[in-house]
């Protein structure tokens, strides 16, 4: 065979490959981290996945915040406990991230050198109590719409991170909604810390949810791969369907004027995101970008010669070891 | 109101709560990812017997003393905690040095405190002592990797210890509420299990190749509410919400 | 010298009688940090009884690209399932 056809029976060869892999998935099949896959379906879930464990790890830092002034003993135990899941889901994450070849630390590198995006919404400041109530009801309301869908993705390992993820954050989001209960239910001054919160977070929560399908790069492969089950916009209508009645509930005022129930359509309509302000802090001006990211990269930092002194002590135990068998 | 009893349980409580609240300052700080997890872990087991200690106290005040009450609107000069666990997170030698001093010392107490003739005491020591052993292995293996990993966190894990080393005395000061109760069965002399203590802390430091600090001066005054300038910001902290907005529900 | 702590696969038993399964992976120095590591992990909602946990380089996994050699001779023996053979209804107990 000329050098020519050897070249296109490889190129049938991975054609073919990427057909069966392709429908694999469209059967519903489970891609393992050892079977083929095309290099773009490996890429593409490094990015998702990594980015999603980022998420959860910058995510620790604005709630952080408050564990050492929670109010009570209740809240104090609630939020730890809260905060140390999302370590438990970003390392979950990670983890499922390494069976496609890459290393935490590789990610931690990406992380740190602002190469690798986190969801933006936790580059906004937690300067009030209620805070912690609107990160869990919005927030973690936003994250469960589009974590839910993703338990059936088609890479094994993420989806079966994500079942476990999505089983233990089920409280998370019930824990903030109690928080945002207690104040409105509480004194003047705590219904108007709940409703600034509400007036701070809310925008910010609609944009978590991602760009307009018209200019969202990724949606169209990541549907075909089930990474996504629904576009930007139809999440985001969800989540606003779903979480206004529940201001209602509360007795507070969603900071938008132009909200309004659309009796045809059987949805909200809303008023204009402000997009600059999400691209502004997803290019690094937010409020605290520099914030998280420092405190970030100094706790990795600081924690090296900690690090190093743990795999020091195990590589003496293990020659410690050694030679008692030698010995012997 | 039964005041000793009432006093020996804040001596009991406090040291959880102030030992929880320093661990909970690190969760997403810490050197890894699991180690966070697992500091977390230890501090919310303090918050838990906090809890349980507190809410038995708040009965026996009666009144509208609840739980939170006596965590968070005391003085600085009631909280009874000794010096050692208000100690701050210095690096993460100091933080595994502190939590082993104060956990070798805790496990010895529960283990006599499940024979109190207090029921409530009884129980929640029987409870604790589960968890506090697990405490113990958790920072003494973390002793063991400092002091015997590189040359450079064996010198941190020894001045972390020869920093913390005179707030270990204190650990054994009796009290006079805790002289009373021990009499009547229902608290622990401290002093009894200072010689094992001490033993202990010896062999594990051995074993990670760390010193025994030489000093013979101690302080102490944490029993009593005299506390290290530390304690005010903890407090502050601590304390915020129910100062800066007092009588209200959470 | 920033050396990486290795990476660990765990595994955990539910409840007595129940198999070992597998739970997930995470980073340890040793193997003793690696058990407390899953201790902490992945039982926090008393999800276990026991934990194994082996270091992920020890594993020796098969290749999927041999799954036709490895899997496939064993779909047509047939004669290994009880439905192979049949037998009059009548019969009981068996």
């Amino acid at each position: 065979m000329s050098e020519a056809q050897l070249k296109n029976t490889g190129a049938e060869r991975s054609r073919s490959l990427e057909e069966i892999f392709e429908q694999r998935i469209v059967n519903d099949e489970k891609i393992e981290p050892k079977d083929w896959m095309p290099e773009k379906y490996r890429k593409t879930h490094i990015r998702q996945i990594s980015q999603h464990a980022h998420s959860e790890i910058v995510g620790m830092l604005p709630e952080g915040n408050w564990i050492t002034r929670a109010p009570s003993l209740r809240r104090k135990v609630a939020l730890l406990a809260k905060v140390q899941d999302e370590a438990g889901h970003g390392l979950y994450l990670y983890s499922a991230c390494e069976t496609l070849g890459v290393s935490r630390d590789e990610l931690y590198d990406q992380l740190h050198s602002g190469k690798a995006k986190y969801s933006s919404i936790f580059n906004y400041p937690t300067i009030t109590w209620a805070d912690m109530g609107a990160i869990g009801w919005l927030v973690d309301g936003a994250a469960i719409i589009n974590q839910v869908p993703l338990c059936n993705t088609s890479y094994g390992p993420y989806a079966r991170a994500m079942i476990r993820v999505c089983k233990e954050e089920s409280f998370h989001q019930r824990q903030g909604f109690e928080i945002m209960m207690s104040l409105c239910n509480g004194t003047e001054v705590q219904k108007q810390m709940a409703q600034d919160a509400l007036n701070r977070w809310w925008w910010p929560s609609l944009m978590m949810l991602g760009p307009t399908d018209d200019v969202s790069v990724h949606t169209a492969q990541s549907m075909k791969w089930k990474l996504k089950r629904k576009t930007n916009d139809e999440l985001r209508q969800q989540f606003i369907d779903q979480t206004v009645p529940q201001a209602d509930i509360l007795g507070l005022t969603v900071p938008d004027p132009d909200l309004k129930w659309n009796e045809e359509t059987g949805h909200y309509d809303f008023g204009e995101i402000d997009w600059e302000e999400f691209w502004q802090v997803v290019k690094g001006h937010g409020p605290c970008n520099k914030e998280r990211m420092n405190d970030r990269v100094g706790a990795w930092e600081r924690g090296t010669w900690v690090r190093d002194a743990a795999m020091a002590h195990a590589e003496k135990q293990q020659i410690k070891k050694e030679n008692q068998a030698k010995a012997v | 109101m039964k005041t000793n009893l009432y006093n020996y349980i804040l001596e009991l409580a406090d040291n959880c709560l102030i030992a929880g609240q320093r661990l909970g300052e690190l969760c997403g700080h810490g050197p890894s990812l699991e180690t966070d997890i697992a500091c977390t872990n230890i501090s919310l087991d303090l918050f838990g017997q906090t809890r349980s200690y507190f809410q038995y106290a708040a009965d026996i005040k009666g009144g509208d003393a609840t739980e939170d009450s006596i965590a968070f609107l005391r003085y600085e000069r009631e909280y009874k905690n000794v010096l050692l666990v208000e100690q701050p997170n210095r690096d993460f030698a100091y933080t595994v040095a502190r939590q082993y001093l104060f956990d070798v010392f805790h496990l010895l107490l529960l283990e006599k405190l499940q024979f109190s003739q207090d029921m409530t005491l009884s129980a929640i020591a029987k409870k604790s002592i589960k968890e506090v052993s697990y405490h113990v292995r958790f920072s003494g293996d973390w002793i063991k990797r400092l002091g015997d990993g590189t040359e450079e966190s064996h010198e941190k894990m020894q001045a972390a210890i020869d920093g913390l080393w005179q707030y270990t005395n204190e650990l054994f000061e009796v009290t006079e509420e805790a002289k009373a109760l021990a009499e009547e069965g229902m608290g622990i002399d401290v002093s009894t299990i200072k010689d094992a203590y001490y033993q202990n802390v010896t062999l594990l430091f051995e074993e990670a190749t760390l010193n025994v600090p030489e000093s013979k001066y101690f302080q102490k005054g944490g029993k009593s509410g005299i506390h290290t300038e530390h304690m005010g910001y903890l407090l502050a902290d601590m304390q915020y919400m129910q100062r800066a907005y007092p009588n209200m529900n959470w | 010298m920033e050396k990486n702590w290795p990476l660990w696969e765990i595994f955990v038993r539910s409840k007595n009688g129940l198999e070992h399964r597998h739970f997930g992976s995470l980073h340890a120095a040793d193997a003793e940090m690696a058990l407390e590591n899953a201790r902490d992990v992945y039982t926090r909602r008393s999800e276990g009884v026991s934990i194994w946990v082996v270091e992920s380089k020890n594993i020796t996994a098969s290749n999927p690209e041999n799954n036709g050699e490895m899997f496939e001779p064993a779909q047509d023996k047939i004669y290994r399932h009880p439905t192979f053979y049949t037998l009059p209804d009548e019969i009981k107990h068996m």
